[in-house]
């Protein structure tokens, strides 16, 4: 007897017993569905923190302000100014892995134009600020050496700064006011999209640092020389811990610090935070795979269940069929065969219901969902393997039985 | 003589029962020509269904030896008895064992799914063994929506669609009101006229005159072998 002849038998078997097979589908339809689902869910979560890690830009390195010991009260970050322009020069001075070192300094404010205005923080940057958040400008232009010097009144904005003081209408050559300073609008920043903490890193705007100093952060700041912070962009191919080390070095020998004494600033390796987030996401994934493997799982036992049911239902009809001529082999295929295409039917629908399940998350939750070919193979792979695992044993029980005894069976 | 169809010598069938050993069928012994219609009788518990399926290589024998068609079948494995079930043999039982909710089409076609016929050769034997039957009208109808006598009308079709030397039928009246009984006896008549063999048990002598030779069993022993001048069925029911 050939394969055509038993697909054959085991489909009609199936037709005939329409809502059992359905039945048994059930689970291997959820369990197909889950797997893609959780899946889509974890590759989503894993595609945000690289997409994170892209629009940090990748081997950054982060010099923040540290405590400064000042009679056995420590302050936090940031609690005194301690690290300067000057010490981001010298860093892209004298630093060979160091590509470019860019200091800012932070503040927030009100953005205001005409009747509009808008709460958001703003950076007072030099150029290489762009260069090491790989930032581009999508409109307009950057700032001019003349414009850096002299503290020019302009402005860079984010997309959504701009969405929210100016709509759809072109934001270049308006002028905003911030703390009461006009700056002109000469570029719009390229969309980042969310941090890794779930800020929107489109919500700033962007100043020369001589601005910020001079015109907007007011006394306190005009004289001093103090940031907020540094941002490093080490280079291509450079390791990471040498340029942390070198930086640090320098850094204590600017500030003149004795052995034995605290750094007065603080490191930070954002992309090695990322990579930590990054691994814990793909564990995630990981995680949730298997927990959806388990239904699939699940669903294999319900159809070695069914089938077993199914098998002692039917101890007449294999009789039967063993009578008119049917070998143990041919009630094992058709057993067999009826398991792997109820598994493969259930997975089928279930990769339907899988897809259409991670686009109504993506659409109704808003989260981001991931849809991979290759999870869509595993978990078809996997239910025709749950069918030839779960339904062996049935097929295997039923092509045992002897033919009188499967006749004279009640 | 020519070669009988069936030989059985000193054929014996016990069953196991824990401790006790039920002996069934002890020490059986008889030909059956090619063309004859022969019918078993005897009490219930007499061994007539043991000998059957032994006849019909459902089940292996605990002694002696069987020859069907000048082949010894009592030494064959479980697949090659499967394959002379399929080559040889039609089964008609009491109860139709047709497969629910399955067409009368597709349940005569059953045996043929597991020979090497191709599709459209399967459907073509399985209308002809219908329309011979007399129900060519009922190809698509489930048993459910069949009486008892088309049931085993059906039934009888199936036994025959692979063309057997040999048809066994135990009890084929058993389920059936006595009208339907000699129609389908008419049937089994008008089948061996044409060359097949049948062996049928039942317990009504009524039955049992339509055959051509009476065989009657008791505790496992045949106790008398007659030939019997065969009623005819067709006639009756005019
Ligand atoms: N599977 C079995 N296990 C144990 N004993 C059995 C089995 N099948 C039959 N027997 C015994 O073998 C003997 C013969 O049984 P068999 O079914 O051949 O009788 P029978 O002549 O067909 O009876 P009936 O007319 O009631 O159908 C009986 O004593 C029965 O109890
Ligand atoms: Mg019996």
């Amino acid at each position: 007897m050939n394969f055509t002849a038993t697909l054959h038998i085991a489909l009609l078997a199936l037709r005939v017993n329409k809502m059992r097979s359905a039945l048994t589908m059930l689970g291997i339809i959820i369990g197909v569905a889950a797997v893609i689902i959780m899946i889509a869910v974890g590759g989503g979560a894993q595609a945000r923190v690289e997409d994170q890690i892209r629009s940090l830009g990748s081997n950054i390195i982060m010099v923040l302000s540290g405590s400064m010991t000042s009679g056995g009260a420590r302050g936090g970050i940031g609690s005194q100014p301690t690290i300067f322009e000057d010490d981001a020069y010298a860093m892209g001075r004298e630093i060979e892995e160091i590509q470019a070192a860019a200091p800012t300094l932070r503040g927030n404010g009100q953005v205001v134009s005409g009747n509009t205005n808008w709460s958001t923080i703003f950076y007072g940057i030099t150029p290489d600020y762009l260069e090491v958040r790989e930032w581009a400008i999508v409109e307009g232009r950057g700032f001019e050496p003349a414009e850096m010097s002299g503290a020019g009144k302009v402005v860079l904005i984010g997309q959504t700064v701009a969405k929210n003081i100016f709509g759809d209408a072109s934001p270049l050559d308006q002028v905003v006011r911030v703390r009461k300073v006009p700056l002109t609008v000469i570029g719009v920043l390229d969309r980042k999209g969310q941090s890794m903490t779930g800020q929107d890193q489109d919500d700033l705007i962007l100043i020369p640092i001589s601005t910020a100093r001079k015109r907007i952060l007011g006394a306190a700041q005009a004289k001093s020389r103090s940031v907020s912070s540094i941002m490093v962009k080490v280079r291509q191919g450079a390791d990471m811990n040498d340029a942390d080390q070198r930086m640090r070095e320098l850094l204590r020998q600017r500030h003149r610090l004795q052995q034995g004494q605290d750094d007065d600033f603080f490191v930070r390796n954002l992309s090695e935070i990322l990579q930590a987030q990054e691994a814990s996401s793909k564990v995630m994934t990981l995680l949730l795979a298997a927990v959806a493997s388990v239904s699939l799982l699940v669903g294999g036992i319900g159809i070695m269940n069914i089938m077993l049911v199914s098998v002692t239902e039917r101890t007449r009809e294999i009789g039967l069929r063993m009578a008119v001529g049917a070998r143990a082999r041919d009630i094992l295929t058709q057993f067999l065969v009826e398991a792997v295409t109820l598994s493969l039917i259930g997975g089928a629908i279930g990769i339907l219901l899988g897809i259409s399940g991670a686009t109504a998350i993506a659409e109704l939750a808003g989260w981001r969902t991931e849809l991979s070919g290759s999870s869509i193979v595993l978990a078809a792979g996997f239910a025709g393997a749950v069918g030839i695992f779960f339904g062996y044993y049935p097929a295997k029980k039923a092509s045992r039985l002897l033919p009188i005894e499967a006749l004279r069976y009640e | 003589m020519a070669e009988a169809l069936i030989r059985v010598e000193e054929l014996a069938k016990e069953y196991r029962m824990g401790s006790n050993v039920v002996p069934a069928l002890c020490g059986v012994s008889l030909d059956i020509a090619a063309g004859e219609f022969v019918a078993v009788m005897g009490p219930s518990g007499s061994g007539k269904s043991t000998f059957m399926n032994l006849l019909g290589c459902l089940d292996h024998p605990s002694g002696g030896r069987y020859w069907l068609d000048g082949q010894e079948v009592s030494q064959l494995s479980g697949d090659e008895l499967a394959r002379v079930r399929n080559r040889k043999l039609g089964f008609v039982f009491q109860h139709f064992n047709l497969l629910a909710r399955t067409s009368a089409l597709d349940n005569v076609s059953l045996p043929l799914l597991y020979s090497e016929m191709p599709p459209t050769e399967r459907k073509r034997h399985a209308e002809q063994r219908l329309a011979q039957v007399g129900l060519a009208q009922r190809m698509d109808h489930h048993p459910a929506q069949l009486s008892g006598g088309q049931q085993q009308r059906v039934a009888i079709a199936r036994a025959l669609v692979n063309d057997p030397q040999l048809v066994l039928a135990d009890e084929p009246t058993g389920a059936l009101d006595s009208h339907t009984s000699v129609e389908i006896m008419a049937l089994l008549q008008q089948l061996n006229r044409e060359g097949i063999t049948i062996v049928l048990v039942t317990h009504e002598h009524d039955v049992a005159h339509f055959a051509g030779r009476i065989i009657t069993f008791r505790d496992g022993k045949i106790i008398e072998d007659k030939t019997n001048v065969a009623n005819d069925a067709a006639a009756q029911l005019q």
